[in-house]
Order: structure tokens, then C-alpha cells, then sequence
């Protein structure tokens, strides 16, 4: 029996929701902040739906999207208006939501991804503006039966969705593609994007074909993935199951499918054949988004510096290394930090690269270990920019040794007091006096005679030991140059 | 005189107010004396607020006291029961929203309680605004102070009704596709529907939001133009209100029309138009003619006969997503005692809304659907782009079109119940006007047989004060509108 194993390509798109960063709701002057504050307080009739109320355009929630395609290449459209999209569910204040249909504001764009060490460009098809329903909680009851709550602060929360091209083809890509788009949301600040609170949601688009065809087989809607892990873990499980099917001879279903993190796997959530008759039909209630050249610029010169071109800039005025670079723009707060330490100035005698890979050193090793080991951010620590370069300062004058400046750091992070009072309260700064340093050296000979006998049988490596006892018995404070020359000179004596 | 007084004009009782001559506690007990006399035979009020009314009087006499009255301080009016009141119940005529008390006021009222308008009472209507005699209400059918046993027209039948029976000086209606002017002309009142935008529909219950307006019931134009100035303007709750200035819409009541340009468009005189109304209707052009107006009788809108399929599509369409809202979960009807949530849903549904509710729901799911959507609802709005194209050019030769408000006189109730398409020509030769956009006002133009006949002006868009004009100029030198009810 011989069998042909057929080769499948997997062909995923992403769909994208996210939260705006909008003071006020999309359609009324409640506050957006629907998470911090008790349910059901940060309602007035309009996001509640009652009868009568109309809804008034946030122009800010308009600016974001317009903000965000601009920063995915997308043109931004002269013309756009809003649709009503129709279906029931109590969680959908009003019975239809106002979303936007077959005019977004934002088209076709792009997304430039590295993944396996390959460039990709992946396409954006659009970026649109819509509001958020009201959460449910599901809950049983002391007579074990189920109920829900509502809680209306959510609804019309301005919400931004981020269509994606079916471009990419593993779940590497699908990872990389959305931790890109997550960076760059947070960059530009139009949204927290925080995928476990739920600002930013993603949902896949998934399928399969024969290496070499365009015609694509059943497509498959999965949800329900809450961290960037699960978007992998479930896009693996479903190529799999479905290039699996397809070789036990089974005919793939059109449908939605939810990952079930505990379980690892995806399961059947709804036939698409009984798919949703949405109805769509322009929103009589707003009139059509007329969006001039501009209010365009005007946005345009707001969009702050994305990801990409400051990494890029990083390496030509600074001179880092490209793994620098992508480390210290990784996030905005990093990048801005590193920036202000720059700008804090540099002694005469060293160049703007030195000073700017000192900075980098120190906040990619030092400062990156403790804030991530304290689970903060980048702009939460007690160390201010200019204290950082404070240390650096003392550190290339020679007032304490790079050993001692490690500790320094640590005190400074966990109290915020600058470093030139902790070196003077710990009394750590450096010993380079000639008699101290001598009487230090003649003790350490005196103490460790075996070493010394080491070194004079030919064993190099005692001296090191013998000058690390030395930088021990200061308490890291002795110049270790001085100390490395005079022990060598303490072993040459006899 | 007291028991007069509730027939005031509001230009006439504001007069006596200023001067002191009467106060606005007498005069809101004269409306509140005539509605316990009234009422049960003529249905206008849903609810009636007599103690707010007397308490609104107090402060409207307090105001008159020091000398700071306006045109509507102290003036009794009545309120559609569709426009939102806060802390007083707002039906739509309809069991959904039966208990339903609103928590905010509509712009309307807002505006007309800060001019020292004194509210006396909710009116009847057709459920959700949706028919033509107020039949379809979900409590009881109004019934037309001029005959009892025929309609008042609808779907603001209360509205009308309750101006022409007396029971308070001037109300306000909503106009879908003729809500106000059809039941105006019924009823032997002025009626108007402004322009598209020209009033705040901010708290109006909406049934088909880009028809809907908000308009006066008075007793004679001036009295309209009073009420236009208070509630006309643009409200930033409501994205599509104009931000056209607005004019006193009382300077040029001045009764001279001369060279004014009047086109009669033929479509309007409709096969099955009754006699009588032709003839009152004809007889009151060349009144306008002998006042000086320039009459084309040969105006021609061909795209007319399509109004009433463009509007029994869009205004369904529209009205199968704003009612959805009523589910039981958050206000209004509920059934509760269901297995699960989707059957509480459903069934809340099921009794909470009317026959014409869900006729017109179900009419406008069907347009709107996947596959049905470019041949009905697109098909629609590109025959309702066209209308309106024709108004526009109608309105580069003419300052204003004159036609019919109604082929027919008031019917007998129950006459076209059973006949929903019978019951949608009656609003033949008013749906066109919301499906452009443009003002039209319903003035009294005669009578047959006792039964009033309106006469609709139509104007150009925001030229309400040229439909007020040519409004006042007729009503110097007819009575029709002072006429009475004999009730």
C-alpha cells in the first residue's frame, strides 16, 4: 500500500478589536472608564438605549482611527459614514450597534513582521470605528440556578477594529503580526491594549490548502484567545486538526470555534451555515463623516514616532547595535526613557555614542533585570533618568568602581535616593590611595599562603584569586587596577 | 368669559395674561374644566397632568407678576405622548412602554418648559406613531371632536383632537409621513412639519429617525410661528439638527403675498379624491390668487406616485432596528416567568407590541435582509434622491406648492381597520413631503358636511416663515380656522 502525503499551507487572517483611548464614550459624554468603578455608574439614557436619545459622534474616537491607519499605512478615507448592525442580544443596549459597514475610515494598508527570520509585509484590509456592548456576568445562584448581570459601563466604549489581509502563513507569523500591531497601538497611544483586561481582543481567521492552489477550503472563525501565547498555541492546534481531517478523509465545516486555554484545544462553537443576517443599513441618526486633507495633517503631525523608524534612528544617531535598538523600542516608555537620559548630557570628554551605549547597557541589563523581577513598568521605577546618568558619571570618573556601582543601582532602585548620597552614607567610593591599597595587598599575601605558593609554582590563575580577596576585603571599593598591580608586585617581591 | 377661555389663540391669551387681564391658573383650569367635559367623548389624553399643570401655572403667574412673560408663559399645551417627560410617563401609546417613565425630558419639552409652557397632558397616538386614525393605539381610538364616530386622523390623532376640542390652546405632534397635517386638516387645525433637521428630535421616540419631526398644533399660523420660535434650533444632542439660524418667525405676518410664486403639482389631486375636498381645495387657490400670488396650475412632480413605496421601505427598515430595543431586559414590559431568556425575549415581544407594530417590523426585516437589501432599501433611497431632485427644481420657479393635506374627509372609524393599504393611501399627498425633507403645513381650508378640510402649503427647505406667511395672509381674510366643534 502506498500512500501520498499531500503538503498544506495554512493561510490565517486576523481580526483586531481594541479599546480607544477616549476620555468619553463613543456616543455620549459618559466617562470611557468602564473598568475602575462600580457597575452600572457610568451610564446616562443614551448608552443605556432608552427610548428616544440619538448619538452624538466622539470627533477624539474618529481622530484615533484615523491616527492608527495612518500608522499602518492605510489611506484614510474623504468619505465615511456609520452603519447599524442588527442582532439581538441583551448584552446590545439598543438591539443594533452602530458600526461602519461599507465605509471605514481606514483601508487598505499594511504591517511590516519578522518571523523565523524572514521579512514579511501583511496586508491591513481595513481599520473601522464602532462601540462596545455591555458585559455580562454569568452567575449561579445559593439554588445552584444561573443567572446573569449586567453591567452597562462598558457600553459604547469607542472600539477600533484592525482587519487583516489573509497574509500570513503559520502561527509564528500570526504571533509576530499581532505583537507588532499590539506595540504599535501602545506606541502611538490611541489604546491601552491590554489583552487580559480585554482591551485588545483578537479573533483568527483560519484554513488550509494544497501548497500551490489559491482556492481555500473551509474557513474557520476561532475565538476566545486571551494572551499572544494562546493566539500560537491555538492556530498550531488548528492547523493541525484540520490538515489531520483532511488526511483521515474528513470534509472540513465552516464554523467558529472557541480555544479552550485548560484543555489546549478548540472547540465547535457555531455552524456558519446558520450565519447571522446582520441587516446593515447607514445610521440614520449621524450624518456621513466628511474627512478633509486637513484634519488628516492635523492628525498626521500628532502621530508620534512609530516603532520601526525609531529603531532605526537609534542606529544612526547613536551608533547602537541593532540589538540595542530593537530592545530600547520595544516599547514607548523604554524608548522615551533611554531618550531623556540622552538628552541629560554627557561629560566633555566622551563622545554621544559612548554615553548612549553606557545608557543602553545599563538600562537593557541592570534596569531591565530589576523591573521586570518587580513586575513594574519602565515608567514606574523610583530611578529618574537623570540619576541614572548621575551614576554613570560616577562610575567613568573613577569615584566608584563598576562593582560598586551595581549595588549603588540596586539601593537606588528600591529607595529613589540619588546615588551620590547613598555612596557617601555606604561609604563606597573607591580606594585608590597608595598605603591603603599597600597595607590591604601585604594582608591578603599574609593570609593565603597557598595561593601564593600556587602562583610561584607557575599557577597564573592564583593571582586573580588573590586580587578578587582583595576587592572582597573592600567591599568592592578598591581600584581594581591599582589592586591587580599590586599584588603582582607583592608576589614578584621574593 | 372664564368658560371661553380655553379656546384662546396663544397670541390672544398671552394679551390677556401680560395685562393681567386673566391669570394662567384660570386659564389652565378652563383647558382642565373643558377636558372633564370633553374627554369621553372625544379620547385625546393618555394621561392627564393636572396637578403639574396647576403647579406650572403658579410659577407661569409668579413670572407674569414681575413683568417677564413671553409668548408660551403660562399657556397649557399638549405633548404626544412620544415626546419623553421626565418623571411623567411616555407610552408611544403602546402595553412595551405602558409603564414607561422617562428619566430625561425630550428637547422639546425641555425648551417649552423653560418658555413657561404648561403641560396639562400626554396625548393619544397610533402605537409607535405608526397609522393614520389612531386606531392603533394600544388603549383606545380618539375620536374627531367633529364627528365622534370618525377618526381624528394619526398618527398624532390626540394631538389634534384635543387642540380642536379645546382642551388646551396648542399642542405638539411628531410627522413621520403626515402625522401632524393629516390628522391637522381632519381636525380643523394648523399643523406643521418643518424641515428635516429644523427641530431637536432629541427625546422624540423614534419610529423612522430620518423622516421624523417634531411640530405644532395651533389654532391659526401666528400662533405656530410662536410656537416654531421656542422649539426650532439646533441641539448638539442631535447630530442631524441644522445649524441654521433661526428667523423670527413672526416678523413678516404682514398678510401681503403679493407676486408670490404658487405651484399646484397635478399628482397631488389624486383618482378617488373626493369631490368636495377638490372643490375646497381649488376654491382656496384662487383665494390665494385673489391675494395677489402668482398660481402655476400646471406644475408637474412625476416621481410622486413612488413616495409611497419609497416610504413603506424606508420607514420600516428604519423602524425594525429602533424597536429593538424593547426586549423586556431594561425598561418598559417584561415577561419574566419564562425558562429562559430568549423565551422572555420573545414573548415580550410577542404581547408587548401591536398588530401594525409588527406588520411594519417585519415589512422592514424583510427589506433590509441579505439578498433583498440593493432591490428594496438601496433601490429606495436612490427613487428617494430622486424626489427630492424634483422638489429642488420645483422650488427654483415656485416660493411654495399648494396641494390637498388629504384626498378624503375624516373616515368612520373602523372604515379602514382591516385595510392597511387603504389606511397607507391616506397619506398620499403627505408622505412625499418627509421623503424630501422640505416644511408643509395643514391650514383649515372648508368643510364638508360638517367635516374638515386641510389645505397643505409646502415650502422650500428652511423657508417655514414663507409657509407661515402665505398661512396668515389666507387666514385674513377666511374663518375657516376660527371655526368650532360643536361640542
Amino acid at each position: 500500500m502506498t500512500t501520498t502525503t499531500i503538503a498544506y499551507e495554512t493561510v490565517i487572517g486576523l481580526e483586531v478589536h481594541a479599546q480607544l483611548s477616549t476620555r468619553s464614550k463613543m456616543f455620549c459624554g459618559c466617562s470611557a472608564d468602564y473598568a475602575s468603578t462600580a457597575p452600572n455608574t457610568h451610564v446616562c439614557p443614551v448608552c443605556l438605549g432608552m427610548p428616544g436619545v440619538l448619538p452624538v459622534i466622539n470627533n477624539r474616537a474618529v481622530e484615533l482611527v484615523m491616527m492608527t491607519s495612518l500608522a499602518l499605512n492605510c489611506a484614510v478615507s474623504s468619505y465615511s459614514k456609520f452603519d447599524r448592525k442588527n442582532y439581538c442580544y441583551p448584552d446590545l443596549m439598543k438591539g443594533y450597534q452602530i458600526s461602519q459597514f461599507d465605509a471605514p475610515i481606514g483601508l487598505k494598508g499594511w504591517l511590516d513582521i519578522e518571523a523565523d527570520g524572514e521579512k514579511k509585509r501583511a496586508g491591513i484590509t481595513r481599520v473601522h470605528l464602532e462601540e462596545d456592548v455591555a458585559k455580562l456576568i454569568h452567575r449561579v445562584g445559593f439554588d445552584g440556578k444561573a443567572y446573569s448581570l449586567m453591567d452597562v459601563n462598558r457600553s459604547g466604549v469607542p472600539l477600533m477594529e484592525i482587519v487583516g489581509e489573509p497574509d500570513l502563513r503559520s502561527p509564528e507569523e500570526a504571533r509576530q503580526y499581532l505583537m507588532k500591531l499590539h506595540t504599535i497601538l501602545q506606541y502611538i497611544g490611541v489604546s491601552t491594549a491590554n489583552m487580559e483586561e480585554g482591551s485588545f481582543r483578537c479573533d483568527a481567521n483560519i484554513s488550509i490548502r494544497p501548497v500551490g492552489t489559491t482556492q481555500l477550503l473551509a474557513k474557520v472563525e476561532v475565538k476566545n484567545m486571551n494572551s499572544f501565547r494562546a493566539v500560537f498555541r491555538a492556530l498550531e492546534y488548528e492547523a493541525k486538526r484540520q490538515g489531520d481531517a483532511l488526511a483521515n478523509g474528513e470534509r472540513l465545516a465552516q464554523e467558529t470555534r472557541g480555544w479552550v486555554e485548560a484543555e489546549g484545544k478548540t472547540v465547535s462553537q457555531r455552524s456558519k451555515e446558520f450565519a447571522h443576517d446582520y441587516r446593515y443599513f447607514p445610521e440614520p441618526d449621524l450624518p456621513p463623516l466628511n474627512i478633509s486633507r486637513e484634519w488628516v495633517e492635523k492628525v498626521r503631525a500628532e502621530l508620534a514616532e512609530l516603532p520601526d523608524a525609531r529603531r532605526d534612528r537609534f542606529m544612526n544617531e547613536y551608533s547602537l547595535p541593532l540589538y540595542d535598538a530593537n530592545l530600547l523600542t520595544a516599547t514607548k516608555t523604554m524608548a522615551e526613557y533611554f531618550e531623556a537620559c540622552v538628552k541629560t548630557g554627557q561629560p566633555a570628554n566622551l563622545s554621544l555614542t559612548v554615553r548612549a551605549k553606557q545608557i543602553s547597557n545599563w538600562l537593557l541589563g541592570e534596569f531591565s533585570r530589576l523591573t521586570n523581577a518587580n513586575l513594574i513598568e519602565v515608567n514606574q521605577a523610583k530611578i529618574t533618568p537623570v540619576m541614572l546618568c548621575e551614576l554613570i558619571d560616577l562610575t567613568q570618573k573613577g569615584t566608584i568602581t563598576g562593582a560598586a556601582a551595581k549595588q549603588v543601582f540596586e539601593t537606588m532602585f528600591s529607595t529613589g535616593k540619588p546615588a551620590g548620597s547613598i555612596v557617601a552614607e555606604a561609604g563606597l567610593s573607591q580606594i585608590s590611595s597608595a598605603s591603603e591599597l599597600e597595607n590591604m595587598a601585604a594582608k591578603i599575601i599574609a593570609e593565603n599562603p597557598q595561593a601564593v605558593a600556587d602562583y610561584r609554582a607557575g599557577k597564573e590563575t592564583a593571582a586573580k584569586f588573590l586580587v578578587g580577596q582583595m576587592m572582597r576585603l573592600s567591599k568592592g571599593r578598591a581600584n581594581p587596577q591599582i589592586a591587580t598591580e599590586l599584588i603582582k608586585k607583592k608576589l614578584e617581591e621574593k | 368669559m372664564s368658560d371661553n377661555l380655553n379656546w384662546l389663540t396663544i397670541h390672544a391669551a398671552h394679551e390677556l395674561l401680560a395685562r393681567k387681564k386673566i391669570s394662567s391658573v384660570e386659564l389652565t383650569q378652563a383647558c382642565l374644566d373643558n377636558i372633564e367635559k370633553v374627554e369621553p367623548k372625544v379620547k385625546a389624553l393618555v394621561t392627564e397632568t393636572a396637578d403639574f399643570a396647576l403647579a406650572q401655572a403658579k410659577k407661569a403667574d409668579a413670572t407674569i407678576a414681575q413683568g417677564k412673560a413671553t409668548p408660551l408663559t403660562g399657556i397649557p399645551a399638549l405633548m404626544k405622548d412620544v415626546l419623553c417627560t421626565q418623571g411623567i410617563r411616555t407610552t408611544a401609546s403602546s402595553k412595551m412602554l405602558e409603564k414607561f417613565v422617562p428619566p430625561y425630558n425630550a428637547a422639546v419639552i425641555e425648551k417649552l418648559i423653560a418658555a413657561g409652557m404648561v403641560l396639562v397632558g400626554k396625548t393619544n397616538l397610533d402605537e409607535f406613531a405608526m397609522g393614520s386614525s389612531t386606531e392603533n393605539s394600544a388603549f383606545f381610538t380618539t375620536h374627531n371632536p367633529y364627528a365622534f364616530e370618525r377618526v381624528p386622523g394619526g398618527s398624532s390623532g390626540g394631538s389634534a383632537a384635543g387642540v380642536a376640542a379645546g382642551e388646551a390652546i396648542f399642542s405638539l405632534g411628531s410627522d413621520t409621513g403626515g402625522s401632524i397635517r393629516q390628522p391637522a386638516g381632519f381636525c380643523n387645525v394648523v399643523g406643521l412639519k418643518p424641515t428635516y433637521g429644523r427641530v431637536s428630535r432629541y427625546g422624540l421616540i423614534a419610529f423612522a429617525s430620518s423622516l421624523d419631526q417634531i411640530g405644532p398644533f395651533t389654532r391659526d399660523a401666528l400662533d405656530c410661528a410662536l410656537v416654531m420660535n421656542v422649539i426650532s434650533g439646533q441641539d448638539k444632542r442631535d447630530a442631524t439638527s441644522a445649524p441654521e439660524p433661526v428667523p423670527d418667525y413672526t416678523k413678516n405676518l404682514n398678510g401681503n403675498i403679493k407676486g408670490m410664486k404658487i405651484g399646484i403639482p397635478k399628482e397631488y389631486f389624486v383618482a378617488g379624491m373626493q369631490p368636495e375636498v377638490d372643490t375646497a381645495v381649488k376654491t382656496a387657490i384662487k383665494k390665494l390668487e385673489e391675494l395677489g400670488a402668482i398660481v402655476d396650475w400646471n406644475v408637474s412632480l412625476p416621481s410622486t406616485r413612488l413616495a409611497l413605496a419609497v416610504y413603506y421601505i424606508i420607514a420600516p427598515s428604519e423602524a425594525s432596528a429602533n424597536l429593538a430595543r424593547y426586549d423586556g431586559s431594561k425598561y418598559g414590559a417584561a415577561f419574566l416567568n419564562t425558562d429562559s431568556m430568549w423565551e422572555g425575549m420573545e414573548k415580550t415581544k410577542q404581547f408587548g407590541f401591536g398588530p401594525e407594530v409588527k406588520r411594519r417590523i417585519m415589512l422592514g426585516t424583510y427589506a433590509l435582509s441579505s439578498g433583498y437589501y440593493d432591490a428594496y432599501y438601496l433601490k429606495a433611497q436612490k427613487v428617494r434622491t430622486l424626489i427630492r431632485r424634483e422638489f429642488d427644481a420645483a422650488f427654483t420657479k415656485y416660493d411654495a406648492l399648494v396641494t390637498p393635506t388629504s384626498p378624503t374627509v375624516p373616515f368612520k372609524i373602523g372604515e379602514k381597520a382591516n385595510d392597511p393599504l387603504s389606511m397607507y393611501l391616506s397619506d398620499v399627498c403627505t408622505l412625499p413631503i418627509n421623503i424630501a425633507g422640505v416644511p408643509g403645513i395643514s391650514i383649515p381650508a372648508g368643510f364638508a358636511k360638517g367635516l374638515p378640510i386641510g389645505l397643505q402649503i409646502i415650502g422650500k427647505p428652511f423657508a417655514e416663515e414663507t409657509l407661515f406667511r402665505i398661512s396668515h395672509a389666507y387666514q385674513q381674510v377666511t374663518d375657516w380656522h376660527t371655526r368650532r366643534p360643536m361640542i
